[in-house]
């Protein structure tokens, strides 16, 4: 006897019971669908998460000096230490850290090293506009790349412009707007605090980071030593942007970094440092191990309904084995073997199963279609493939059981049942 | 000399334990020619219908020996027995026992798809036999939508499209009208007239009439023996089809 032909005894005994196979089917079908659909949802947040904290630049680490628990600004004072290590003197961050970190020798992994002043607002004025810049930074041309900034219209300032501490200044798409509306800034002169300063560049818009209410766009860059001359003087940096040689490579840079400030500031391994480093490579792995928790609670929740789908049908093959015992009894009396036998009601239940995987994947492409709630969901072909298997192996095992008692009837007793 | 096709040696057959227990047959030795026509008789209870199952290899007896065409059936595991069921026995039940929701043509092709037959030889086959018993404008048809006379004459196509060894029959006319009665019974006594081997149960006097050999049971043991014509003879009431007085008729 065929496969094709146990295929077929399977389809026929199928079809005798359509609303009851139909409905067997939705079980699996949900499961299957929810498992992708929620999944390629956790993927869609994850992922959008991930490009804005990309955004922010990739594989870069931030120093910033760190005094108990004030900001920074005031020079270190004794009493605004809460520091509780052995510290001897809490030192700023100055531009020789900064130099010291671009030493290749001392940090190889770094690839560029960026020092820089920001200012927490400066009022920019033309012709009579005037906007107050959230952020004005000053800093050298690699900030661009290692913050991952990249200019639309115009062009970046150059090392000559931070040697010669030329006035020009590269602005945000909301500093644009707000002084020149949809004129073309770049060439223009805009006075910050009475200085001007030329705009030679436009930023690409990076649109609202996502993380904090900052508004990103609302920022002006300009070479280091011009916002040290005419606005915050050549005092302490707020901070020193790192940019790694690669993903790999951020957290060798971070230890280096760690290693040639604790020397510099005489910090001992028991100390406390003076300084803190961001990691955005650690950030992002916080951020996204919290998502894949969460894609795995949604996965959990949905494996479950798969499970349910799988106990229906093994509920459903045990009621079909039951109502078709004298079936069984009849076929096996005409000479059926076992094997044929197990391998219709196995047949049945995985064509079922089967059945309602492939719907429900179909279903699951058509739900990945569309945005909920402003995420966009991101298909992954593993939970296609898993969500298929368990469904497959479901069909197998829940409906093995069933079909084993079928085949292992009796004859004579499958004969007898009412 | 060929084998007999049935040699039934000292069978008994015992159900339950302890005080329930109940022999149902107590030493049965019976031997069947081939081309014979049996008729098996007894009333409820006698027992017939569990030689009928073990004949049938659809039970095992608890002792003795039984051998089909010359293979001892004890000795034979459960795959060869269902290889042995669908090649050299073939049934027809007193409720029908057809397949529902397949169609009468599905249902005689049912034993060759498990005899591993090719589908074009089992659809020639299945119709030529359905012809047989007079059911040929009938194939399409699922069995709710025939009578109890034409789901048996279906039975009986399926029972012998495989050109079974034997023919094993438990009361076929038990759940049938006197008319649908003459119908199968003919067709028995047609085949039987082919040489074809058939062991019938029955309790009724005018079905057992048509058999060459009736063999009496009462409480599980062979009690009559009785020849009404020749193995290689036609059955009795073969030759008297062609009278105004059909079999079965009381």
């Amino acid at each position: 006897m065929s496969r094709l032909e146990i295929l077929r005894f399977a389809l026929r005994g199928l079809a005798a019971n359509k609303l009851r196979s139909f409905l067997t089917t939705l079980g699996i079908l949900i499961g299957v669908a929810a498992v992708i659909l929620l999944v390629a949802f956790g993927e869609g947040a994850s992922q959008s998460i991930q490009k804005s904290i990309q955004r922010l630049g990739a594989n870069t680490l931030t120093v910033s000096a760190s005094f108990g628990g004030g900001g920074f600004g005031g020079p270190a004072a004794g009493g605004s230490r809460q520091g509780n290590g052995p510290r001897t003197q809490a030192r700023q961050l100055t531009l020789e850290d900064a130099k010291a970190l671009a030493d290749p020798e001392q940090v190889p992994s770094a690839k560029s090293v960026s020092p820089v002043v920001s200012t927490g607002s400066a009022t920019a004025v033309r012709d009579g506009a005037s906007h107050t810049i959230s952020q004005l930074v000053g800093t050298y041309p690699s900030y661009f790349e290692a913050t991952n900034k990249p200019v639309e219209t115009g062009s970046y300032f150059v090392n000559d412009d931070v040697l010669a501490a030329r006035k020009v200044m590269v602005v945000g798409k909301t500093v644009a707007t707000e002084l020149f509306g949809t004129a073309n800034p770049v060439g223009e002169q805009v006075s910050l605090s009475g200085v001007p300063f030329t705009v030679i560049g436009v930023l690409k818009e990076s649109g609202s980071s996502g993380l904090g209410s900052q508004d990103a766009d609302d920022v002006a860059i300009v070479p280091l030593p011009a916002v040290q001359q005419s606005l915050t003087g050549f005092g302490a940096l707020s901070s020193i942007v790192v940019q790694a040689t690669g993903t790999d490579t951020t957290t060798s840079a971070q230890n280096e970094v760690t290693a040639v400030l604790n020397q510099r500031h005489g910090i001992t391994p028991t100390g406390s440092a003076d300084y803190r480093i961001l990691n955005q490579a650690t950030l992002q792995e916080t951020v996204s191990s919290t998502v894949g928790i969460f894609t795995g609670l949604l996965g959990a929740v949905a494996a479950i309904s798969l499970l349910v789908g799988g106990i229906g049908i093994t509920n459903i093959m045990l009621v079909t084995v039951t109502e078709r015992t004298r079936e069984i009894g009849i076929r096996k009396a005409i000479g059926a073997p076992r094997g044929a036998i197990l391998g219709q009601f196995l047949l049945e239940a995985t064509v079922l199963s089967l059945l309602g995987g492939l719907t429900g994947v179909l279903i699951a492409f058509v739900g990945t279609r569309f945005t909920v709630a402003g995420i966009e969901p991101v298909l992954v072909p593993s939970s296609i493939a898993l969500a298929l298997g368990v469904s497959v192996g479901i069909g197998l095992f829940f409906g093995g059981y069933p079909a084993n008692r079928a085949a292992k009837l009796r004859p004579i007793e499958a004969l007898r049942h009412e | 000399m060929t084998a007999p096709v049935l040699s039934l040696t000292d069978i008994t057959k015992v159900y339950g334990r302890g005080d329930a227990q109940v022999r149902a047959l107590r030493g049965v030795s019976l031997t069947v020619e081939r081309g014979d026509y049996v008729a098996v008789m007894g009333a409820s209870g006698s027992g017939k219908s569990t030689l009928m199952n073990i004949l049938g290899c659809l039970d095992i007896p608890s002792s003795g020996r039984y051998l089909i065409d010359g293979v001892d059936v004890g000795t034979l595991d459960e795959r060869r027995l269902a290889i042995l069921r669908n090649r050299k026995i073939g049934f027809v039940f007193q409720s029908f026992n057809l397949i529902p929701r397949m169609s009468a043509l599905a249902n005689v092709e049912l034993p060759m798809a498990y005899g591993g037959v090719s589908a074009t030889e089992r659809r020639t086959r299945a119709l030529a036999a359905l012809e047989q018993v007079g059911l040929s404008d009938r194939v399409r048809h699922e069995p709710n939508e025939l009578s109890g006379g034409q789901q048996q004459r279906v039975a009986v196509a399926r029972a012998l499209v495989t050109s079974p060894a034997l023919l094993l029959a438990d009361e076929p006319t038990g759940n049938l009208d006197t008319k649908a009665t003459g119908d199968v019974l003919e067709i028995l006594d047609g085949l039987s007239e082919a040489g074809r081997t058939i062991v019938l149960i029955t309790h009724e006097d005018d079905v057992a009439a048509h058999a060459k050999r009736v063999i009496r049971l009462v409480d599980g043991l062979v009690v009559d023996d009785h020849r009404q014509a020749p193995v290689d003879g036609p059955p009795p009431r073969s030759a008297t089809r062609t009278q105004p007085v059909p079999g079965g008729a009381s």
